[in-house]
């Protein structure tokens, strides 16, 4: 219960800053090679619906999974949480993460908030559905294959994508399970 | 004085819908269908994919249509559509919003990205296809819905693959096979939906891989149909394409659910 709360308050932080930077921003027009030019409908693991450009300001580590994936997708949440503490701060402090998954008829938001648990995700990241259709454009976005197969398995490439605070693509890692150094590296300009 | 401009308005407007006709779909019945993708869940097994009753255009998409679109979109104009929607050279061959109807409007757009060619079948209230849809439909001949056992029919097709590119193309409408479908081959490539759902590995020995953590599950395939090479020439170009990429002949179609039935 305590560490909800704690937990809460942590978003809410997260959040007031990231309000705050974005009423600073939003004058500027988003530049033309941000993937925030794309308006997903964006539900995360506590039922709330997002924009997903809710995060400008912030660099952002993006990817793709499903939850009933035992294979490949747990190593991408550890990839991501390893390399988040392998940042530098303040990027560490700063960073988000937003993990969409493409499995929108099973990763309803009480899987996706067990699945947040499961993996420890603290207040910078967001497990999120989409529609179908929406998850499609965003994998195209994030030069992510995927395939569902007729047995309601999908098949998928892992791709990490780090994004500028404007959500323009920094440098995209295939590694999985592991820390990706020129990743890291990239991340101490943001 | 307003009532005489509102029927020059009405005029107008019944002569731009007159010029531009609505999109001709067809209904294809899908069913059981052999893809050369292999549909199993373990690397190169195959399993029959289902596939919905669907309408798709009997044409691609043409200049013309693109450009009514382009008029009403002014977003997805070359120039105005973000980078990442579409590459630098998107539409550099045209059409532009403010052309006039010219020589060229019959022929296939091409230079559109798959988010420009998504959002236009979305405008007419469509989809693309998926690749399984696109496959369906282009394994017709005049006669038979599956022709694709026919080492004269996959000769034919493959022909067109041999000639080499041209300047300009030809106008959509060739011979209809029995769906009544045009220019499923010998035009132009297409995008379809799952562009990025098709992976490929360049053998089946998948075991020990490097790359096999790049993919979950049976991420790299090995083809069940070796033999159909113009089909599977198809996959291996959407396959190495980006969403935002264009190519001068790449278009596309659209398709819809057929009446009664859900995506």
């Amino acid at each position: 219960m305590t560490a909800f709360t704690r937990r809460d308050a942590l978003g809410l932080c997260a959040f007031a800053t990231l309000a705050a930077s974005a009423v600073a921003r939003a004058a500027a027009p988003l530049p033309g090679d941000s993937v925030y030019q794309l308006h997903p409908r964006l539900v995360d693991q506590d039922g709330h619906p997002f924009d997903w450009s809710s995060t400008r300001g912030a660099p952002v580590l993006a990817s793709m999974f499903y939850t009933s994936c035992e294979m490949v997708c747990p190593l991408i949440f550890e990839s991501i949480r390893r390399t988040v503490d392998a940042f530098d701060q303040p990027v560490r402090d700063k960073v988000r993460v937003v993990m969409v998954s493409f499995d929108p008829e099973r990763d309803t938001v009480a899987v996706l908030k067990e699945t947040a648990d499961k993996h420890h995700c603290d207040a910078r990241w967001r497990l999120a559905r989409a529609s179908e259709a929406d998850a499609r454009r965003i994998a195209a976005l994030l030069g992510i294959q995927y395939r569902r197969l007729p047995s309601g398995e999908f098949n998928h490439s892992s791709v990490i994508s780090l994004l500028d605070g404007e959500g323009r693509l920094v440098r995209r890692t295939t590694t999985a399970g592991d820390v990706d150094p020129a990743l890291v590296a990239a991340a101490r300009s943001l | 004085m307003r009532r005489a401009r509102s029927r020059a308005l009405a005029i107008a407007l019944a002569t731009a819908c007159a010029s531009a006709p609505a999109a001709d779909y067809v209904r294809l019945p899908g069913g059981e269908f052999a893809s050369v993708l292999p549909q199993g869940a373990t690397p190169g097994s195959s399993a029959v994919a289902r596939i919905a009753p669907f309408e798709l255009r009997t044409t691609p998409v043409t200049r013309a249509e693109f450009r009514a679109f382009l008029v009403a979109h002014p977003e997805w104009r070359r120039g105005q559509a973000p980078a990442v929607f579409a590459d630098a050279a998107y539409l550099a061959d045209g059409p532009a919003a403010d052309d006039r109807p010219g020589a060229a409007d019959a022929r296939p757009v091409t230079g559109v990205s798959w988010f420009a060619a998504q959002a236009f079948c979305e405008a007419e209230g469509g989809r693309l296809p998926t690749w399984l849809e696109w496959e369906v439909a282009a394994a017709a001949d005049a006669t038979r819905a599956d022709a694709r056992s026919d080492p004269a029919w996959r000769q034919r097709i493959l022909a067109w693959y041999a000639q080499p590119a041209t300047a300009t193309l030809r106008d959509v409408g060739g011979p209809p096979d029995m769906h009544g479908v045009r220019d499923l081959h010998g035009l132009v490539w297409e995008w379809v939906d799952d562009f990025n759902a098709l992976f490929v590995a360049g053998d089946s020995r998948t075991q020990g891989d490097p790359d096999t953590l790049r993919f979950c599950g049976a991420g790299a395939i090995s083809m069940a149909d070796r033999d159909n090479y113009a089909v599977l020439m198809r996959i291996a170009l959407l396959s190495s394409l980006s969403a935002p990429d264009t190519l001068r002949a790449l278009g596309f179609r659209c398709a819809r659910p057929a009446p009664g039935e859900a995506r």
